[in-house]
């Protein structure tokens, strides 16, 4: 008896692969069990292998594992893709009554069971509900309680009437009864225990979403790319609930501005892109620093560069975040790490945008962003939610920020680096910002003092942070160990399930994630006393540990200058003696 | 400010502006202000957004909430302000090249959504600020920096291409007659929806062809002719597509206009949240069960 099952269903992209997986997932967590899914597509509508797996467990699964028990293969080529997890005692389950399946035959020391799909499918009403059968087989298969499903199939069918909901559960429980009395010796061989344990079902894109409307943003614009493109989904017919809106731009540069727009008359904004999209965004992205506009620009990464592999993983995007953009900006780069951090952390980002009047990158990568998790609800608690908008200013306190002709200073010099704020339509605070550089009024600048003010000023916002703010890690593993793995972004799940395999083959590790990229922990302490330091991510040239690595030296001295004039030689000379010494 | 007591000299900031003597701009604005302070608006409600070029100063020089964007996106920029904020009056400027080159993907795109903005273009049929290369509507036989045998291509036509995206209110109007440019932007900023205000601000310095004296010869001004009717929208294509006439006045407007924001109903001030998350948030958790 197992109790860890693996589950997958696949075929050709268009064969409604993702929503029977998703039936099925939504009835374990329903029935108090634990889900990890994960998802296998090509960047194409139809046709295509593509397959939907599930990992259920009553303990939690944070990972795929390359073990496959149960397979509904509807073409031929699915039984191909898998071979390699499948094992001694995996059950497929197809319609040998498909063509391609007449000359089938199955792996050696696998179960196949010829369940008629399509025929049972076509007792029960129409052919379309053949996964379903296939779901009632798996129920029989794994000695699930099939009225698990019902209600899934009444979440999904629901809108379509009851007789569509009636036949779908009539479906699978033509596939249920078919293999019970086909097949009597394969229903022993599972038991999938339910709990009382009352769990929710979502992705990091969803829980973005989530994040983002508890936060109170009630103005969102994006142009669809995936895998970002589940967040407006989300978004839109949700947000107009809470007063807000979601605005399909015609480009991500206009999702970008449409957000700073936004933003400035108040609203709490973001746009959610992916790499290429970021790209667009760029110029953009520096007018919202220098404007120090609040604004939440959520990057789901995915392969690149240029087009890359748009429905693969990747965390190939942090260097951009981290520097792109021509000139100099503070922005703040904040990564979570699981589902429920997706929420949390897009919470943070828009106090951290509000609180610091800078915009803030929100990344997670593609298999945080498409992987469905359980969690239990308190996880999402909308109770604990607290909203910081900084240093508003009304028309009362408006006068401490005005000079001496009662025009407001947008950009005042503080000593946090934050300046007040006065949103549009506030008396006595009238001002413009611009991209230019700019004086405390906002108004264009090329006076050299003024520039070194601004730009200080603005940088000083990041050490007001770092004191403030608490950019920690989170630590798995034993904490005595002399080997440190460092992570960021998705990799966190299956470090921690790593961490079972690495201490049966005696291996001690210490292992940090770190779901803050800008600014983020001191881990100079952590690197300095391991031994062995490994960064962990999904990248050909370790962006994240070049950072880290960064970080430990300490050999460069550094001399600057940025208030727009050469550097000239007498100046540099006391410049550099004042370093040396 | 009470908006009763507001002038038109409320808009306008103590900043000198650095365009040339003589300079289309500056009849411009000064209609701007004067339309804003007309229609009872005030600086505080108002919003004023622009791009880059010689027209993209001109937040500096009014005075009102503004924003100084990047070159070609002010219009999703007031888009998105017009939409959190639809209390505020938004108005857009752009020169030929910020709405018609770099930006023209945005302007049909603000056509289309019919948001309630007031969008004037600085036509000059030159780029200036960069020192005198063609834009989008110079002539095809102009010769510039850039275009020494001329740009070869066909100049756009904007009229033409808001009434083709929808356009609900499409105007043209001319700096230095003052009277008449800000009559028509009053009545672009009182039209329910997009509204479209193409504006001949001729460059002395750089444009020698498309000067003060050629539009004030060559407009013809529709408001004189009692047989247009801005309501025909098969008269106004006529005139926007005719090859032989310029013309001045609000050549299309549709008044059964719904703007964006009503016919979605986004209404709303989006600045107003609670401290914490919204009520009813519990229920997008019960979803995911």
């Amino acid at each position: 008896m197992h109790d860890d099952l693996n589950w997958a269903i696949g075929g050709e992209a268009g064969d409604g692969i993702a929503s029977t997986g998703k039936i099925f997932a939504q009835a374990l967590s329903r029935a108090g069990r634990h889900v990890f899914t994960s998802k296998d597509f090509a960047s194409r509508i139809r046709g295509g292998y593509t397959a939907y797996k599930v990992r259920t467990s009553v303990d939690r699964v944070q990972s795929v594992v390359d073990r496959l028990d149960i397979l509904i293969a509807l073409t031929e080529r699915t039984v191909d893709e898998n071979l390699d997890e499948l094992h001694e005692g995996s059950i497929i389950i197809y319609d040998g009554d498909r063509t391609e399946f007449s000359d089938f035959e199955a792996p050696e020391n696998v179960t196949a069971l010829d369940v008629p799909l399509k025929s049972l499918a076509e007792d029960a009403g129409g052919a379309i509900m053949r996964n379903i059968v296939a779901l009632g087989a798996v129920c029989a298969v794994a000695d699930f309680p099939i009225e698990n499903l019902d209600e899934s199939l009444e979440k999904r069918f629901g809108g379509k009437g009851e007789s569509i909901v009636n036949n779908n559960k009539e479906a699978a429980r033509l596939g249920e009864e078919y293999v019970e009395d086909e097949y009597t010796d394969v229903t022993q061989q599972y038991e999938l225990e339910t709990t009382d344990e009352d769990y929710v079902l979502l992705n990091g894109d969803e829980a973005i979403g989530m994040g983002a409307i508890a936060a109170g943003c009630r103005f969102y614009a994006g142009y669809p790319i995936t895998p970002a493109t589940d967040v407006m989904e989300y978004l839109t017919g949700r947000i107009e609930q809470f007063g807000g809106h979601v605005v399909q731009a015609e480009d991500e540069l206009a999702a970008i501005n449409l957000a700073l727009g936004a933003a400035r008359a108040g609203a709490r904004a973001m746009t959610a892109t992916s790499g290429p999209g970021i790209d667009l965004m760029s110029e953009t992205f520096g007018l919202v620093a220098t404007s120090e506009t609040p604004l939440v620009v959520a990057n789901v990464m995915r392969s690149g560069p240029s087009t890359g592999m748009p429905t693969k993983q990747e965390q190939g995007d942090l260097n951009m975040m981290l520097y792109g953009g021509h000139g100099e900006i503070p922005r703040f780069i904040v990564a979570p790490t699981t589902v429920a951090e997706c929420f949390h952390k897009t919470v943070e980002a828009f106090n951290l945008a509000e609180k610091y009047q800078l915009p803030v990158y929100l990344t997670a990568d593609l298999s945080l962003a498409v992987t469905e998790q359980t969690y239990e609800p308190g996880e999402f608690d909308m109770d604990e939610v607290e909203v910081d908008r900084g240093k508003i200013v009304d028309e009362g306190d408006i006068s401490a920020w005005q000079n001496e002709k009662d025009q407001f200073k947008p950009h005042a010099v503080t000593a946090d680096g934050v300046s007040p704020r006065a949103l549009p339509g506030t008396e006595g605070g009238v001002h413009m910002s611009t991209g230019l550089e700019h004086d405390e009024l906002g108004r264009r600048t090329e006076d050299t003092d003024v520039r070194v003010e601004q730009v200080d000023k603005r940088y000083q916002k990041v050490d007001t942070a770092e004191e403030q703010e608490d950019f920690d890690y989170r630590e798995f593993g034993d904490p005595e160990a002399d080997n440190l793995v460092i992570s960021w972004g998705s990799n966190e799940g299956t470090l921690v399930e790593a961490l079972d395999y690495l201490e049966d083959d005696g291996v001690d590790v210490r292992v940090l994630s770190v779901p803050y990229i800008f600014p983020r922990p001191d881990l100079s302490d952590d690197v300095e006393a391991a031994d062995d330091v490994l960064v962990v991510e999904a990248n050909a040239t370790g962006q994240f540990a070049d950072v880290v690595e960064h970080d430990v030296l300490d050999r460069v001295k550094r001399v600057n200058k940025y208030d727009g004039v050469d550097f000239k030689a007498d100046e540099l000379a006391a410049d550099i003696k004042e370093t040396l010494a | 400010m009470s908006s009763e007591n507001v002038r038109f000299t409320d808009f306008k900031s103590d900043k000198q502006p650095t365009w040339c003597p003589g300079c289309g701009d500056f009849g411009t604005m000064n209609g701007m202000m004067k339309a804003l302070a007309q229609t009872g608006n005030s600086p505080d409600d108002t919003f004023v957004v622009a791009g880059i070029g010689c027209s993209g100063k001109i937040g500096t020089y009014m005075r009102s909430y503004a924003l100084h964007g990047v070159h070609g996106r002010a219009l999703p920029v007031g888009t998105g302000v017009k939409l959190a904020n639809p209390d505020l009056e938004v108005m857009v400027a752009g020169g030929d090249g910020d709405g018609y080159s770099i930006g023209a993907g945005h302007f049909i795109h603000a056509v289309r959504r019919n948001v309630d903005i007031t969008y004037v273009v600085m036509d000059n049929r030159i780029y200036g600020l960069t020192k005198g290369q063609a834009s989008p509507t110079s002539r095809p036989d102009f010769e510039t920096s850039t275009t020494p045998e001329g740009s070869k291509q066909q100049p756009v036509n904007p009229l033409a291409l808001s009434l083709a995206a929808g356009g609900s209110f499409i105007a043209q109007s001319f700096s230095s007659d003052a009277m008449r440019h800000t009559e028509i932007v009053q009545e672009a900023i009182e039209h329910d929806g997009f509204s479209l205000v193409n504006t001949f601000s001729p460059c002395v310095t750089f444009n020698d062809v498309d000067t003060y004296d050629y539009f004030r010869d060559s407009l013809v001004d529709l408001s004189e002719d009692d047989d247009y009717d801005r309501h025909d929208y098969d008269q106004a294509k006529d005139a926007i597509l005719d090859a032989d006439k310029e013309y001045m006045g609000v050549l299309y407007q549709n008044d059964d206009s719904v703007p964006y924001h009503e016919a979605h109903g986004v209404t709303e001030n989006m600045a107003d949240i609670p401290d914490g998350a919204p009520d009813g948030a519990t229920d997008l958790v019960r979803e995911f069960y």
